[in-house]
């Protein structure tokens, strides 16, 4: 049978992401508390209070180091957590897809539409560091606002890997398997809180293959005003990760729901 | 693709020339089960039909082939005499939908999960506020309109999906089991609605096991179960083809001799629980012997699409 190829995006998807903004402008309130309150008491706890025995991390204060760190990891987790928390809630026990399917809108407009929306509001969890990072004296360069565009690119990808396995899952337990295999370990092995140069050699190795690495390594530079070192082999490997991501992700959620 | 001259040599109805929905040996399996077998449909435009049959018949997969949402396994299904296979979009964008389940919007207030839904359509619903103002009125949640949906009663919420269903003013109204789960009144301003909607031309294909439903809202339908078709045509025809014209409902429990006299008098029996039906066209032998055993508990009635349904399915319990 002849297949129709149809558009990756179309503006259905764009009604999609509105519809997230909106309930997310609802609940603006708790919304902010958590984006600025908890990098804050990350980065004074743990900025100020280890880099009181670190000093300097890489020919800059711990605090700077950290704190560009958090910025491409808290995209990674806002990323994460829409994706699987958020998104299993829209399409499991809201029923919100089934709606969105009784309309002109296909699968695909809903993951692409979702995933815009997962990187815009990492894109905002990110920002806020920053922000909280130029109050605390910790951002030294103008670049610094490249980083938000990077910020959306980096939630992209992460979005479009756990919304795969959203699309696999069958409970929200099922999500544990993924943050504490793959989530954590990134959170702690890709360069957040010491340079990937101080692990073993295999290690480094190995790490070149997860997507936090690479966002690190283009914040970091970025947010202290530090050279950026192969710029967009970086952001290829973000951009792959995250084309792989989408595509399976249509995949799945076709197969789940189109039955 | 299939000729339309091949279809219509081929459909039951007359008026097959101008229907809107037309299905010719539709199938669906999941894996080894086959949930619909065959199944030909031609409904009218400006109709109501209805789709009946115990829970599992095969009713909401239906409903969702023809809405693109459920790829057949095989047969030809035409809605707006587009191949739904490739033109699911277009077909939907001109399609009204309540589905079984609460699909709402929690988050959002009563007017907003309307607006909402007008933007999956590509429509402004900035400059159709109007229109949703007569929507609203439509359903009676006028000075509902900036409650948050989790505040509504069942039947509230379920008026507040048909005006959302009606927000891109469509053509073809897909009901699936629009009244289930609602008290009587609730049940009645739905039915209410759903005649208005049938006078404005609004062509409509519900599903219900509720027999009152189908025989209050629908100019046709098919009965179906294990998704075969087992009867098909108005309400009166089904109950002139499959049943008798009266039954008597006994409550009372029967000894074998009093069983043994209804059955004589009767033309054929059915139990279910502790209530025995009788049914015969004449009923006044019926009547006669029920006197004469002093049996207290009986209802006589005229026989009802109820009757042709549990006659047809059977009395077993459906999960």
């Amino acid at each position: 049978m002849k297949r129709r190829r149809q558009p990756l995006v179309r503006h259905q998807a764009f009604a999609v992401w509105q519809r997230n903004f909106l309930v997310w402008r609802k609940l603006i309130a708790p919304s902010l508390v958590v984006h600025f309150g908890e990098p804050l008491i990350y980065l004074l706890g743990l900025g100020y209070g280890l880099g009181l025995f670190i000093g300097k991390m890489a020919g800059m204060p711990y605090l700077a180091f950290l704190a560009s760190g958090f910025i491409a990891s808290s995209a990674m987790n806002t990323a994460s957590f829409e994706a699987m928390w958020s998104v299993y809630t829209r399409m499991v026990p809201q029923r919100t897809y089934e709606a969105l399917l009784a309309t002109p809108i296909e699968v695909n407009d809903i993951v692409v539409g979702e995933l815009l929306w997962c990187a815009t509001k990492s894109t905002i969890a990110g920002c806020a560091i920053l922000i909280v990072a130029v109050f605390l004296g910790a951002v030294s360069d103008l670049s610094a606002l490249l980083s938000i565009p990077l910020l959306f690119v980096i939630g992209f990808c992460f979005a479009a890997l756990a919304m795969i396995v959203t699309a696999l899952a069958n409970g929200y337990e099922f999500f544990s398997y993924y943050i504490t295999l793959v989530i954590t370990p990134m959170f702690i092995l890709c360069g957040v809180f010491y340079p990937t140069t101080t692990l073993p050699e295999g290690m480094q190795q190995v790490i070149q293959f997860l997507p936090l690495t690479h966002a690190v390594a283009l914040v970091r530079p970025l947010v202290t005003g530090q050279e950026l070192i192969a710029p967009f082999q970086h952001l290829l490997v973000l951009i792959a990760f995250g084309a792989v991501g989408t595509g399976l992700t249509i995949i799945l959620i076709r197969r789940r729901l189109i039955i | 693709m299939l000729s339309k001259t091949a279809f219509d040599a081929q459909t039951p109805t007359s008026s097959a020339g101008d229907a809107l929905i037309r299905c010719k040996g539709l199938c669906k399996s999941f894996g080894e089960l086959t949930v619909v077998h065959d199944l030909d449909l031609a409904i009218p435009a400006g109709t109501c039909f209805g789709l009946l049959g115990p829970n599992g018949a095969g009713k909401s997969t239906t409903l969702r082939m023809i809405l693109g949402q459920s790829p057949p396994s095989g047969g030809v299904l035409e809605v707006f005499g587009k191949d739904i296979r490739h033109h699911g979009r277009d077909i939907r964008a001109r399609t009204g939908v309540v589905p079984q389940a609460d699909t709402l919007d929690p988050d959002f207030s009563v007017i907003e999960n309307i607006t909402i839904y007008a933007r999956y359509f590509g429509l402004r619903p900035g400059v159709m506020r109007h229109e949703i103002d007569e929507l609203l009125n439509l359903v009676e949640l006028s000075d509902r309109r900036h409650s948050r949906v989790s505040t509504l009663s069942g039947g509230m919420k379920r008026r507040l999906t048909i005006a959302r269903a009606l927000v891109n003013d469509p053509e073809l109204l897909v009901l699936d089991e629009p009244t289930t789960g609602l008290d009587p009144q609730a049940r009645h301003l739905v039915w209410a609605l759903i005649n208005g909607l049938k006078r404005s031309g609004k062509t409509i294909i519900l599903t219900t096991h509720y027999l009152e439903e189908a025989e209050r809202l629908c100019d046709n339908l098919v009965l179906i179960d294990h998704g075969y078709v087992v009867a098909r045509g108005t309400t009166k025809e089904l109950i002139a083809t499959h049943c008798e014209k009266t039954v008597l409902e006994i409550r009372n429990t029967l000894d074998p001799l009093q069983k043994k006299t209804i059955q004589n008098a009767a033309t054929r029996l059915e139990y279910s629980g502790d209530t025995t039906y009788a049914y015969a066209d004449d009923p006044t032998a019926l009547t006669t012997a029920i006197d004469r055993l002093g049996l207290e508990q009986v209802l006589h009635r005229q026989a009802t699409l109820e009757d042709v349904f549990l006659r047809l399915t059977g009395r077993g319990i459906r999960d």
